[in-house]
């Protein structure tokens, strides 16, 4: 197997609120502080070869858009250290910033992330011309490019970003992150906000696009059915950490973590040979706070299988089968 | 049997600027005391309005210009400000998709409840609490003593819905029209509230006006779909019939665009083009110009026809049933 495109190795992210005037007091004085402190990405090791999908999963406060930014080099890691061919996505040091334009992300909500009072030519345009992908007399044909490309029409780009529909907004943001010719895409819920017929045609783009440019991708969505539907594989995360992780057919027919398994089974499926209504069998208890994440396993107060080593001992991933992993003491090969 | 709920030929237009805006053009709904219905439909289909509607709470520019919503038997369309809000709350409540947006954040959960109590009976304070405290319980909530003092910030989003949820049926109303009530949660307490509202709803025979765009929630909740499209519905009848075999072509594409049921990494059958804007709609089918099946007979508006076994379509081309 050639070299994975992209490694994360043990990457964490710490956020820590800034010390209010009374702890910086306290501190100056001798006092002991407790820092506030979330682990968001808590020693994630995850590696995604060339033109791979790999689906991230999970619910808020998971830590899989954080752990998308590390990877797009939007956010430096705590700890760790998150490579792209071999080379770091992110300088070293106090200030450290993006090295590579090989990775482009594109965002959930496209209203956010573009810019109200900028035409889309130029919004589209201002990356490849400030990396001299293209030069500024070229730059309008590339524009026009990378517009019927995502299937719209050249003419506008010399239209505003509210002129658009929200499925149409979300199709400039992909051409907008297509223009720096990344080898990785990072998609962060790019269709949550679109409705089903809308987000169907986003899904179609995506695909077609994936295939004809050879992209690699990471695709993070809260949404099982989205992520099947365009993951090779599949990694589940809950609180900071990777619980699962396998070939998307494997991690949906056969779950090993008892999480994996209940965030299954209590997502509502459209069920077209139809049974009658479901009953449903939800996940008891609330998540956690990831500021104070429980100890050992950080699934244990709501897992159904929990004994004493879960409370003590956090799980490592262990093979379940050739490229099938999960963090459960109690899982069992198969 | 009366039925819970009876809205007939309703029309609620909005009168702006730019024109005319039909949100809702002629809904007809009946449910049935301990029924779930399903509201299903895109942005901007008039689902919510049609929710806001039934409740009276349109404001201006928007009016109900036409049609009847019956409480059991009781008219509501023309109520006076005060008759319209004895019955809000007490035998016809709503659940909003934001809680936080609903909860008035600067006061303890026990002032709100008791406030809504007590707009519509005199309760001392002690019997006040004891029904909040059932109500809180009712709805799953662990600790129902100390979600009681607590301000809605304090409380997760899941649990602030099921407050929200504890409040609509303080007074055990007859009908609870829920607009996207599990949109804004996490999938595992999305599956938490679902499964409450399907016991609450067999239990205490309250009727459910389930408002969504999500097919996947209404086939594990619902008995009944209706499917709406530019202010009308299209498509309604029982929900195991309408999904495995929908006769509107809408239906049929809303039904195949959702991911997890197609082959992973194939096409996913789409729907062309986007939802018209509901601004001088041109006349007939709103729906024909995404539609595969269209011909010159759609540039009239079908009428919803009866297709037997509670079933009806809004359509000149109706697919094959099976």
């Amino acid at each position: 197997m050639s070299a994975p495109l992209l490694e994360l190795d043990a990457v964490s992210k710490k956020f820590r609120r800034p010390m209010s005037l009374g702890d910086r007091i306290a501190a100056k004085l001798g006092g002991t502080v407790v820092p506030h402190e979330v682990r968001a990405v808590d020693g994630v090791s995850l590696s995604v070869s060339h033109s791979e999908t790999v689906g991230l999963v999970g619910e808020s406060g998971c830590g899989k858009s954080t752990l998308g930014r590390i990877a797009a080099g939007i956010l430096p890691p705590t700890s760790g250290v998150a490579r792209l061919d071999g080379k770091p996505v992110m300088s070293e040091g106090r200030h450290p910033h993006k090295l590579t334009t090989r990775v482009q992300t594109v965002f959930q909500d496209p209203f956010a992330s573009l810019n109200p009072r900028r035409r889309i030519g130029d919004a589209i345009a201002e990356g490849p011309v400030a990396h001299g992908l293209v030069d500024r007399a070229g730059s309008r044909a590339y524009v026009a490019d990378q517009l019927s490309r995502v299937g719209l029409d050249p003419s506008y780009a010399s239209r505003f970003p509210h002129q658009f529909s929200g499925g149409q907004r979300q199709r400039i943001a992909i051409a907008r992150a297509l223009a720096m010719q990344p080898d990785l895409l990072i998609c962060d819920e790019p269709v949550a906000s679109l409705d089903v017929s809308i987000q169907a045609q986003v899904l179609n783009l995506f695909l077609e696009l994936r295939q004809s440019l050879n992209l690699t991708a990471i695709f993070i969505s809260h949404d099982l059915g989205v992520v099947r539907h365009v993951s090779d594989r599949v990694a589940i995360m809950y609180l900071g950490r990777i619980v699962e992780i396998g070939p998307t057919a494997d991690i949906y027919a056969a779950p090993k973590h008892p999480y994996t398994q209940a965030l299954l089974s209590s997502v509502p499926r459209l069920n077209r040979r139809h049974e009658g209504r479901r009953a449903f069998k939800p996940i008891a208890g609330e998540l956690p706070s990831p500021t104070s994440p429980p100890t050992g396993c950080h699934f244990h107060p709501r897992c159904p299988l929990a004994e004493a080593q879960c409370r003590s001992v956090a799980p490592e991933l262990r093979p379940m089968g050739l490229t099938h992993w999960a963090a459960c003491h109690l899982a069992v090969k198969t | 049997m009366t039925a819970a709920l009876e809205v007939r030929g309703l029309k609620t237009h909005f009168f702006t600027r730019d024109g005319v805006v039909k949100a809702v053009d002629g809904v007809d709904l009946t449910i049935a005391p301990g029924r779930v219905l399903g509201l299903v439909g895109e942005s901007g289909s008039g689902k919510s309005v049609t929710g806001l509607s039934v409740l009276g709470l349109i404001d201006p520019p928007g009016r109900i210009v036409e049609g009847s919503v019956r409480l059991e038997g009781q008219e509501l369309v023309g109520l006076n400000r005060e008759a319209a809000r004895r019955v809000r709350g007490r035998k016809i409540a709503m659940i909003f998709q934001d809680p936080m947006m609903t909860l008035n954040p600067v006061l303890r959960v026990d002032t709100q409840m008791f406030m809504a109590l007590r707009a519509h009976e005199p309760v001392p304070k002690d019997a006040a609490r004891q029904q909040a405290l059932a109500a809180l319980g009712r709805v799953g909530l662990p600790d129902p003593e100390q979600c009681l003092t607590a301000y809605p910030h304090q409380l997760s989003g899941g649990m602030r819905q099921r407050v929200a949820i504890a409040i609509a049926l303080l007074h055990s109303p007859s009908v609870i029209v829920a607009d996207e009530p599990t949109t804004a949660l996490d999938v595992s307490i999305q599956g938490q509230i679902l499964q409450e509202m399907q016991r609450l709803s067999a239990d205490t025979g309250v009727a459910l006006v389930w408002i969504t765009h999500d097919l996947a929630v209404v086939s594990s909740l619902a008995h009944d779909i209706a499917v709406m499209y530019a202010g009308r519905i299209v498509e309604q009848g029982p929900a195991e019939d309408v999904l495995a075999a929908p006769r509107h072509p809408y239906t049929r594409g809303l039904l195949d665009s959702v991911p997890g049921e197609a082959q992973p990494g194939k096409k996913l059958a789409q729907i062309p083009g986007s939802i018209p804007a509901l601004v001088d709609l041109p006349p007939g089918c709103a729906f024909r110009a995404r539609c595969s099946r269209a011909d010159s007979a759609c540039e009239t508006m079908p009428e919803i026809a009866d297709l037997g076994g509670a079933r009806a379509v809004r359509c000149f081309h109706p697919l094959e049933g099976r």
